[in-house]
This record gives C-alpha cells, sequence and structure tokens, in this order.
C-alpha cells in the first residue's frame, strides 16, 4: 500500500501502516542525530522544557549539509543517517513524547516494544540527499548549532518526502529484521 | 624538461576532483547500479535502486553532493620521483579540502576524536588523510576518495592463524552478515590480505578504487575468487538498505600481499553504493 501522510501525525494514521508499506510526508520533521537524541534526554531528565514540540512529531535521523546565504538556512543535502546509533536512546525517548514517526536507514534494534500502537520506523534510502533536498522547501528553524552543523536539530519543512518504507510497524513486525534472520540462515547454509 | 608545478595548480585540481568526486559517481558504479535495478525480483529493492539512480542524476544536473555524508577525505597521491615541487604538496592539498569545503559545500565532519570538537572545515590532526605512493616519471596524480562513516564503521580486520586461509571467505561473509543494512547496500567490498595489519587495511581500501569489471571473458583465478564471494554475499539476501533482494553487493575487489609466515591479516573495507573517487593528472611533458 502506498500512503501520503500529513505532519503533525494522530494515531490512526500511523496504527494502520504495516510494514512494506510505502509512505510519502508533508510537513516538518525535526533532524536529530546521536548528541541531540542524548541532549532531549538530558534536559527531560532535568524537567526543563525543550524549545521545540515533540509530540505528534516526526524524528529525522539526519545530519544535513547546510548552507547559510545572506542570514537564512539552506539544505544542500540532507538523506539519513544509520539509525542503529540512536536505538538504545529511542526507548526513553518515546516514553517521555509521542513521536509518532522515526525517518533513517538501516534499520534499529530492540525498539518495537517501543513503537508499539504509537509510532513506526521509517527507512529513507540511504546516501538519497540530493532527492531528500528537493523535497524539502523550506528550513523554518535551527536548535543546538553548537552541537556542530550535522548534530544540531533542523525543522525541515518537506513536501512529499519519500519514498519511505514501513521498517517497523506498531504492530511489532519488523522488516529489516526478518531479513537480517533469513539472512542469517542463508549464511547458515553456505 | 622538467615542468614545474605550482602551488595553485594543485589547490585547484584538488577543489576540481573534489567537485566531481562529490557530485558525480565513476560510471562503472552506476552501470553496475542500473543492471542491478533491471535484474531486482523484489519490487521493494527495484525502488531503492531507481532512487538511487535518481539521486545520482540530480545531484549531476545540480552539482550538489549526491550524499550529505560527504565523508572524511582521503587522498592517495602518485608521486613522480622527478616531479619537481618548491612548495610543500600537503599544504597545497590541506588549502584545496579547506575551500572546497565552503565552494562546493561540503559538510564538516572532522572533530577532534576524543573531545568531539568540530574544526568546521574537514581539516585536522591526520586529516585529510594523504598517503603517498613514488612513481617513475616527473608527474603528479592524486586521487580522492570521500569515505562516508555509515559503511566505514562496518569494516572489519581480523589475524588469523596462517592455517586459516580457508576461513577468509568465512570472515568477509561475517563482516557483511552483521553490517546489515548498515552500510548502505548495495555495497562494494575492498579486501585487504597479507602484508602487516595495518598494510592489510590499506590494502582493502585502495582496493576500492578499483574498476568493476562485467567481462566474464577477461576472468583470472582471482576474479572467479571475488566472484564466488560475491555471489555467497548475494545470496544472504540483504538487498539495497537492508529491506531485501537480490542486490546486497556490486563488487568484491581482493589485494594481497606477501606477510609474515606466521601470519595471516584480513581487512574488510566496507563502501557504499556511493563508491565516490576522482582523479588528476599534474605536471609532465605535455
Amino acid at each position: 500500500m502506498e500512503y501520503h501522510l500529513t505532519i503533525p501525525l494522530n494515531k490512526n494514521d500511523i496504527i494502520q501502516l504495516n510494514a512494506g508499506d510505502i509512505v510519502y510526508l508533508t510537513g516538518t520533521v525535526f533532524t536529530a542525530r546521536d548528541e541531540a537524541h542524548a541532549r532531549v534526554l538530558e534536559i527531560e531528565e532535568k524537567g526543563e522544557p525543550l524549545p521545540f514540540d515533540l509530540n505528534g512529531a516526526v524524528i529525522y535521523h539526519c545530519g544535513p549539509l547546510m548552507q547559510q546565504i545572506d542570514n537564512k538556512w539552506h539544505t544542500v543535502a540532507a538523506g539519513p543517517t544509520t539509525s542503529g546509533r540512536m536505538s538504545k536512546m529511542t526507548p526513553s525517548l518515546l516514553e517521555k513524547f509521542n513521536v509518532r514517526a522515526l525517518i533513517g536507514k538501516g534499520g534499529m534494534q530492540n525498539v518495537s516494544e517501543s513503537l508499539r500502537d504509537k509510532c513506526v520506523y521509517l527507512t529513507y534510502t540511504g546516501g538519497c540527499a540530493a532527492l531528500a533536498a528537493i523535497s524539502i522547501k523550506n528550513v523554518s528553524k535551527v536548535h543546538w548549532l553548537d552541537l556542530g552543523m550535522p548534530e544540531a536539530v533542523w525543522e525541515l519543512d518537506v513536501v512529499e518526502l519519500g519514498p519511505l518504507v514501513v521498517g517497523i510497524d506498531s504492530k511489532g513486525c519488523d522488516l529489516l529484521s526478518d531479513v537480517r534472520e533469513n539472512a542469517k540462515q542463508a549464511f547458515s547454509r553456505i | 624538461m622538467n615542468h614545474k608545478i605550482a602551488k595553485d595548480a594543485v589547490v585547484n585540481a584538488t577543489i576540481d576532483i573534489l567537485t566531481k568526486a562529490e557530485t558525480q559517481l565513476p560510471s562503472d558504479v552506476i552501470y553496475a547500479l542500473k543492471q542491478a535495478q533491471m535484474r531486482e525480483t523484489s519490487q521493494i529493492a527495484k525502488a531503492q535502486l531507481s532512487a538511487i539512480l535518481k539521486n545520482i542524476e540530480i545531484a549531476k544536473e545540480h552539482s550538489i553532493p549526491m550524499c550529505q555524508d560527504t565523508g572524511i577525505l582521503v587522498f592517495f597521491v602518485e608521486l613522480g620521483r622527478d616531479a619537481h615541487l618548491d612548495f610543500k604538496l600537503e599544504d597545497a592539498i590541506i588549502e584545496g579540502v579547506r575551500r572546497a569545503t565552503e565552494t562546493i559545500p561540503l559538510r564538516p565532519n572532522a572533530v577532534d576524536s576524543l573531545t568531539r570538537k568540530n574544526t568546521g572545515n574537514n581539516t585536522g590532526i591526520g586529516l585529510p588523510d594523504i598517503k603517498y605512493e613514488l612513481v617513475d616519471g616527473d608527474k603528479i596524480t592524486i586521487t580522492v576518495a570521500p569515505k562516508g562513516a555509515g559503511s566505514e564503521n562496518m569494516s572489519a580486520i581480523t589475524m588469523l592463524n596462517p592455517t586459516e586461509v580457508d576461513s577468509i571467505r568465512n570472515f568477509i561473509l561475517t563482516t557483511v552478515l552483521n553490517a546489515g543494512g548498515m552500510p548502505c547496500p548495495p555495497i562494494i567490498v575492498g579486501v585487504g590480505i597479507g602484508g602487516s595489519f595495518d598494510k592489510a587495511a590499506r590494502l582493502a581500501k585502495s582496493a576500492l578504487l578499483l574498476d568493476i569489471e562485467n567481462n566474464p571473458e577477461k576472468m583470472d583465478e582471482r576474479d572467479e575468487l571475488e566472484r564466488d564471494i560475491l555471489n555467497d554475499i548475494n545470496s544472504l539476501g540483504i538487498g539495497p538498505m537492508g529491506l531485501g533482494g537480490d542486490t546486497t553487493a556490486l563488487a568484491v575487489h581482493i589485494k594481497t600481499a606477501h606477510c609474515h609466515t606466521a601470519s595471516l591479516p584480513v581487512a574488510v573495507n566496507i563502501q557504499c553504493w556511493a563508491n565516490r573517487h576522482a582523479s588528476i593528472t599534474l605536471g609532465g611533458d605535455e
């Protein structure tokens, strides 16, 4: 199935999706990599407010290449980064915030229970940074630039970002993990 | 007659090859991706390869980097013994990297390994990584191969026992299996066998610069070994981006060196589909 969804996403948008479905997203996504995840959790721990709202939000595992021209940020290239690095921090993050979708590449480990009934993991084709850049129409804000360009949180306004493949759905189906298990079995036969 | 090579020429050449490498993929890789796209039986895999091919076209057309991970910059310099330079070659390459970071632009990826502080210009202690090789003649050939972290992080090295030659294939396959979808498959696998701990890794990295051969008639024993390992890798079914499919790797390239009778080092350097590299030759009689 193919879906064209608008952010902010609600629970119904999410629970209809099955692993292997194709999704295109329109709206604002927040980039966040290792350092941003760590800082979100650190701030939450202290009980302080975040400078952005993660409820109904989409987190994009991406360290974009940006360029500032006349005080305005532009996206040069913005493909997904390896989501596996964020696997350990994701369950705590999903416990605290109603994030509806994560976008990345390469799959995630031990997060399907945290996604259950509320969130999906979408994969975007790794390396497709130029393709992503043409669907990013505006850079609305940047937070935490002190972390460096790749690690900062960028608010990107996207139109029809995709094709995104549902990698882990909200019912516990994990396409990438299934592929990995099959690969292990194929390996044992060689 | 011996032509002097000017510093500016090296700075500009560095910017030129960096721009080309980051925005245009070598034709052998594009050909291999197109073949894979036509052959794939999985619809999800086909869609991934189509997205990659579309991305390559957009990057070339708009002259923008094909991937936001513009890599750490690895240079291979073939330095002619009779080339005449009255400046520090590494200074010119570093200057080229600084300028290209602004002009292309490149993502600033160089950080202090412990404090993680970003230098902002892709240079730092040991970066760019410049490898020199002396060759005959009076020319300099500079090759740049930007290396993204997603695939580099999935690479591995092992020191096998000398009697474990038969385990080499197993080590390569295990490395690819453990990498799964993380290094942005379809990958290119560079293998270095022999030498020493560091030499094996250097061989593996330089193997990634080899062209993807598509001529079965020209195959020798090494090519057959590479092809057999490639077939084994593709039988794992990891597929483009780890979403399943027939194309996990586009090529396996093996380089060997003699080694200590008591050693068998094996290095596997994983490269994502964006096997970016470009070269230029300067100097000599024109």
